[in-house]
C-alpha cells in the first residue's frame, strides 16, 4: 500500500468518512434491533451513502481523538458524568422540595481549554447536568454558567472552575 | 417476576423524577432556575423509566438505548438553548434581594 | 408479586400525569415567552416517555418509533422557537 503518498486532506476526508459511517451504521442498527444479514448489508450500504454525500457538513468529526486508550477515556467520563447526573438530581429535588426554596443564583464565567467546538457543545452539556449549574452562552473561550447556590463569601470562580475541570480531564483526552 | 419487580421500581423512580421536575418547574421563581429543576429532574427521570422498561420487555433494549441517548443529548442542547435566548431578551436572573423587596 | 407491580405502575402512571397538569399549569401562566418556553420542552420529553410507557401498556414495539419520532420533532420546535424569540430581541 502506497499510503505514505495519500494528500493528507484525503486522508482527513478518509477518516472523516469511516467515523459518520460508524456511528450511523451503529445507530441504524440499534434503530433495527436484530442482526439479519439482509439488514446489514442494507444499514452499510446507507451508512456509507449517507456518510459520503454529508462529508463536508460532518467537518467537527475531525476534532475527536482515537487511540488505544480511548474506551478507557469514554468509561471514565461517563462515571464522572453519571455520578454527577445523579447527585444533580438529590440536590435539585431537596430544594425543590424544601419550603423555603433553598437557592441564590448568579451568574458566573468559567474559563475552557477544548478548542473544538464539539467539544464546547460537550462541555456545556455536562455542566447543564451537573449539580446547579446551567450554560447559558459560550463566548470564545468563556462559558457563561448560572450556578443556583452561590452562598456569598465563597469563591465562585474556584469552585465553578473546578466543575468544568473535572470534566475537562477527561474530555481533553478525547477531543481536541 | 424478579425482573418485573425491579422494573416497575425503576419506573416508578423515574416517574417520580419527573413529578419532582415538573414542581420546580412550578414552584422556583424565575426561568432560569426554572429550566434547571426542569431539565435536570426530567432527564434522570426519563433514563431510569427507560432503564425499568428494559426490564419489562427486554427484547426492546437497542430502541430504548436509541430514545435514551437522544434525550440525553437533546435536552441540555434545548434547555442551553432557551436560557440563552431568555438571557439574550434581558430577562433578569432572580436575587434575594428582590424577593426581599416584594 | 403481580399485584404490587400493578399497584407501582399505577403509582407511575398518577405521577406522570400530575407532572403533565403541572407543567400545563407553568405553560398557561408563564409570565415570559421563555417560561412557556422551557414547560413546552419539559412537557415534550415528558410525553415522549409517556408514549414508551403507552408502548409497554399496549404491548407493541411500534409506539417506540413513534416516540423516536415526537421527540426528534419536539426538540427541532422547541430550538426554532427560542431562535426565534431570541432574535426577536
Amino acid at each position: 500500500m502506497d499510503s505514505p503518498h495519500i494528500p493528507a486532506e484525503h486522508k482527513i476526508g478518509l477518516r472523516r468518512f469511516i467515523i459518520a459511517s460508524t456511528m450511523l451504521f451503529i445507530v441504524w442498527l440499534l434503530l433495527v434491533g436484530n442482526l439479519h444479514w439482509s439488514e446489514i448489508v442494507v444499514g452499510l450500504i446507507v451508512a456509507m451513502l449517507t456518510a459520503w454525500l454529508s462529508s463536508h457538513h460532518l467537518r467537527f468529526l475531525d476534532d475527536l481523538i482515537f487511540n488505544k486508550a480511548t474506551p478507557w477515556h469514554v468509561l471514565r467520563y461517563l462515571h464522572v458524568f453519571f455520578v454527577a447526573l445523579v447527585r444533580a438530581n438529590f440536590d435539585m429535588a431537596r430544594r425543590v422540595l424544601s419550603p423555603t426554596l433553598p437557592i441564590n443564583p448568579a451568574f458566573v464565567e468559567v474559563e475552557t481549554h477544548l478548542k473544538s467546538s464539539l467539544g464546547k457543545l460537550i462541555l456545556a452539556n455536562s455542566i447543564t447536568l451537573t449539580p446547579g449549574t446551567l450554560t447559558v452562552d459560550v463566548k470564545g473561550h468563556y462559558l457563561q454558567v448560572h450556578w443556583v447556590d452561590s452562598t456569598p463569601g465563597t469563591d465562585l470562580k474556584h469552585a465553578t472552575q473546578a466543575i468544568a475541570e473535572s470534566f475537562e480531564r477527561h474530555l481533553r483526552e478525547l477531543i481536541q | 417476576m424478579m425482573s418485573i419487580l425491579i422494573g416497575n421500581i425503576f419506573i416508578l423512580i423515574g416517574a417520580l423524577f419527573l413529578f419532582l421536575g415538573a414542581l420546580g418547574l412550578v414552584r422556583m421563581p424565575d426561568v432560569y432556575n426554572r429550566i434547571q429543576a426542569g431539565t435536570k429532574a426530567v432527564t434522570l427521570g426519563s433514563l431510569a423509566l427507560l432503564f425499568g422498561m428494559s426490564f419489562l420487555h427486554p427484547d426492546w433494549i437497542p430502541k430504548l438505548v436509541l430514545i435514551a441517548l437522544f434525550i440525553l443529548l437533546t435536552s441540555p442542547v434545548g434547555s442551553s438553548t432557551i436560557a440563552r435566548a431568555a438571557y439574550l431578551t434581558g430577562l433578569q436572573p432572580f436575587t434575594k434581594e428582590k424577593k426581599e423587596k416584594t | 408479586m403481580n399485584a404490587v407491580a400493578f399497584y407501582l405502575e399505577n403509582i407511575s402512571v398518577t405521577l406522570m400525569c400530575c407532572a403533565l397538569f403541572l407543567g400545563f399549569w407553568r405553560l398557561l401562566k408563564g409570565p415570559s415567552v421563555a417560561d412557556r418556553v422551557v414547560a413546552a420542552d419539559t412537557l415534550a420529553i415528558i410525553t415522549t416517555v409517556g408514549i414508551v410507557w403507552m408502548a409497554h401498556y399496549m404491548d407493541s414495539a411500534l409506539y417506540l418509533d413513534i416516540a423516536l419520532v415526537y421527540g426528534a420533532l419536539a426538540f427541532v420546535g422547541i430550538v426554532t422557537i427560542a431562535r426565534t424569540i431570541e432574535g426577536k430581541q
